[in-house]
């Protein structure tokens, strides 16, 4: 479904991404682990489709499509959707008119047919149910005085409600507490299909306890370190990151001599 | 003193039409007002209109509008309009008492007044000369400060505006909206209102004012609006000026405060080629609100000139001040927000915030809070900023699958929205938010 070939970006002129491969396939779960400032964000942002960072090698393909040569609207009608980890507040524009137009805009590109008020207004009953959300907020405007656990279920809301093929979650469990948390992964755990996939980025372990990743990815100084299983998030939780970075000073000495 | 010479010529019309003014005006010209006019006419051969020297017009140059010759509306030959003809330009949804100027002068087969509450006076300031001169006499200019040459030409000329006295303990049930057409066919009208509002103690009355263009002409809407808001009233005035790309328009709002009332002004401005606003409110006892809010949306070559002043006079007063502009293209915004706390007016409460959003690299604001405290126990906060559409946000609703232009669209409303929303009647809050898409020319936000 995505496949990332030696990713190199950059912002500002700072280099933050450093050559990053991954290949994630339909059905699949990935997790992606780092330390702060290790570039996990950038990497969701960058798929994403954000102009704020300038990607000066490698390719993105998405589908069989060059992504990085789409906008961020074009992604998401693709089926691309970035859950953020500071959703926007958007005064004036209420979830109803602001779901309802995201999901019509990505039918009319699919030149599929809109769904009628009466047809939105049920979904959107269902996907809130799923995440414990009251109906009041339909007509409320978009994450405007929502706690930041709101914002965050709030997020996955709108994943439901898009249903895209990649869902890319940018720590979505900071600021979380545990029954949030819970709510949070079962939604995730409901869109989870065999045609879809599902990437998620996090500094903890903590929510690969609900969201059970195929593989995780250890990201550091703009590199994957390590791949493995579920057992490196364990592992990870147990020792920290510090045990691994030793192996990337060897690998880069290796490399250099 | 060098002065530019258009300047002079363009004063000495007006001073030289007033012979021909005063002939037609027959018994009028034996009322009250005709002394005062007399008086102003002698002020306005003393005066000169502003120039960009003067520093309450420093980044607005009124030469444009003096390089023609207005002619005062009483003077010149009526449109023609008809009742059907001006249902479009009311603002719907919700029940209101209408009043319908043509071009400053009052038309009274175009208003309907049906069922207004006994005791209320809604009518024309020339009706009521002539019924009840007594009533405007005891108000009109009762309170006016300083002077400029546009206010002078008001006075000068005017013969007609709206006119609401609202009784002691009265709240007037349904909003007053007056509607004010400006345009002629064929020359270019100087549309001059003198609009009264005065509202008795206890009492509670709301007025939309609506400035729109009858055509594409070039004309002058020069108004003077007086408000007296009594103890322990509340007075709405909302303002909203669509009137024509070619068209001047200038309004000064005075209004003075007594105890405990509360005075909200909502200006909202789209249209006008050169636009300027003086609203100054005088909170001359304690316990008083008065609330601002504005929003300018300039596009083109339009320039648009807010100036207000607030001043605290005595203790204990409140002032809220919100004005947002979204500026494109060349258009160009100045806001100058003046605040006086003087030596007695302990305790009081300003606050004053402008915002604007520019939409094109050569769009442009000049900002300047204004503030001047002789009080020592006071709370006063101004801020100013000036930006442009919040990237992050931008990226967020593409992000959704939803189109750059209808994501600009979404934040064009996001950043408008605290001022549409201080708006208490809701329809008028829809109307408005169309009216932004509109005048911006962007992609409109399908609602529910």
């Amino acid at each position: 479904m995505l496949t990332i070939k030696n990713l190199h970006a950059t912002i500002e002129g700072k280099e933050i991404l450093k050559g990053i491969d991954l290949e994630i396939k339909a059905g699949e779960v990935h997790a992606i682990m780092g330390p702060n400032g290790s570039g996990k964000s950038t990497l969701a942002n960058i798929v994403a489709g954000n102009e704020a960072y300038e990607v000066t090698k490698g390719e993105i393909i998405f589908e069989g499509k060059e992504l990085l040569e789409m906008n961020p609207e074009d992604r998401a009608r693709e089926g691309v959707f970035l859950a953020f980890q500071y959703p926007v507040e958007i005064p004036g524009v209420s979830n109803a008119t602001f779901l309802k137009t995201a999901i019509n805009e990505i039918k009319k590109y699919h030149n599929q047919a809109e769904l009628t008020p009466k047809e939105f207004l049920s979904l959107m009953k269902e996907k809130s149910k799923i995440l414990g959300m009251e109906e009041a907020l339909i007509s409320r405007s978009v994450n405007v005085g929502f706690s930041g656990g709101e914002k965050k279920r709030n997020e996955i809301l709108q994943m439901l409600m898009l249903n895209p093929k990649l869902a890319l979650l940018d720590e979505t469990d900071s600021g979380l507490d545990i029954d949030a948390l819970k709510i949070v992964s079962n939604g995730v755990n409901l869109f989870k299909a065999k045609d879809n996939a599902v990437l998620v980025v996090t500094h903890y372990q903590r929510l690969l306890n609900y969201i059970q990743p195929d593989f995780v990815h250890v990201l550091y100084n703009g590199r994957i370190i390590k791949s493995g299983g579920k057992e490196l998030a364990l592992e990870l939780e147990d020792k920290g990151y510090d045990w691994i970075k030793p192996e990337l000073v060897e690998s880069e000495t290796v490399y250099r001599s | 003193m060098n002065r530019i010479p258009e300047f002079q010529n363009t004063k000495e019309w007006y001073l030289s039409s007033f012979r021909k003014f005063e002939e037609k005006l027959n018994g009028e010209s034996k009322s009250f007002l005709h002394d005062l006019r007399k008086e102003a006419l002698a002020q306005l051969a003393e005066v000169d209109f502003p120039t960009t020297r003067d520093e309450e017009w420093k980044y607005t140059s009124v030469s444009p509008i003096l390089k023609q010759n207005f002619i005062p509306a009483f003077n010149i030959d009526k449109q023609n309009v008809t009742k059907e003809g001006i249902k479009k330009y009311f603002f719907s949804g919700f029940d209101f008492y209408t009043m319908t100027f043509i071009n400053g002068i009052y038309s009274e087969e175009l208003s309907d007044l049906q069922n207004l509450q006994k005791g209320v006076t809604v009518n024309s300031l020339s009706k009521l000369l002539r019924s009840n001169p007594k009533v405007i006499s005891e108000q009109i200019t009762k309170f006016v400060k300083t002077e400029n040459a546009f206010n002078l030409l008001n006075r000068v000329y005017s013969t007609d505006g709206a006119v609401v006295i609202v009784p002691d303990g009265v709240i007037v049930e349904k909003p007053i909206q007056i509607l004010f057409l400006n345009g002629h066919n064929d020359k270019l009208v100087l549309s001059i209102p003198h609009n009264l509002i005065v509202a008795g103690k206890n009492s509670q009355v709301s007025i939309i004012t609506n400035y729109s263009a009858l055509n594409s002409s070039v004309y002058f809407s020069n108004i003077i609006t007086e408000v007296f808001a009594g103890e322990s009233s509340i007075v709405d005035l909302y303002k909203i000026q669509n009137e024509n790309d070619n068209s001047f328009h200038y309004e000064k709002v005075e209004a003075h405060q007594l105890k405990k009332s509360i005075f909200n002004h909502y200006n909202f401005t789209f249209g006008g080629e050169i636009v300027r606003n003086d609203i100054n409110s005088t909170l001359d006892d304690e316990n008083i609100e008065t609330h601002y809010y504005g929003l300018y949306l300039g596009k083109g070559n339009q320039h648009i000139d807010n100036h207000t002043f607030v001043d605290h006079a005595k203790p204990n007063c409140m002032s809220n001040e919100l004005y947002k502009g979204i500026l494109d293209n060349k258009a160009r915004g100045v806001f100058n927000g003046k605040i006086i706390v003087r030596k007695d007016a302990q305790k009081t409460n300003a606050y004053q915030q402008n915002k604007t959003v520019l939409l094109s690299k050569t769009a442009k604001i000049n900002t300047k809070p204004q503030l001047e405290i002789f009080a020592d126990d006071v709370k006063c906060t101004h801020g100013a900023t000036v930006g442009h559409l919040d990237d992050t946000a931008y990226y967020y609703i593409r992000t959704r699958g939803i189109p750059a232009e209808l994501a600009k669209s979404m934040l064009i409303r996001a950043f408008a929205n605290d001022v549409v929303e201080s708006v208490k009647i809701e329809p008028l809050r829809d109307q408005l938010n169309h009216m932004i898409f509109e005048h911006l020319h962007r992609v409109e936000i399908e609602n529910d």
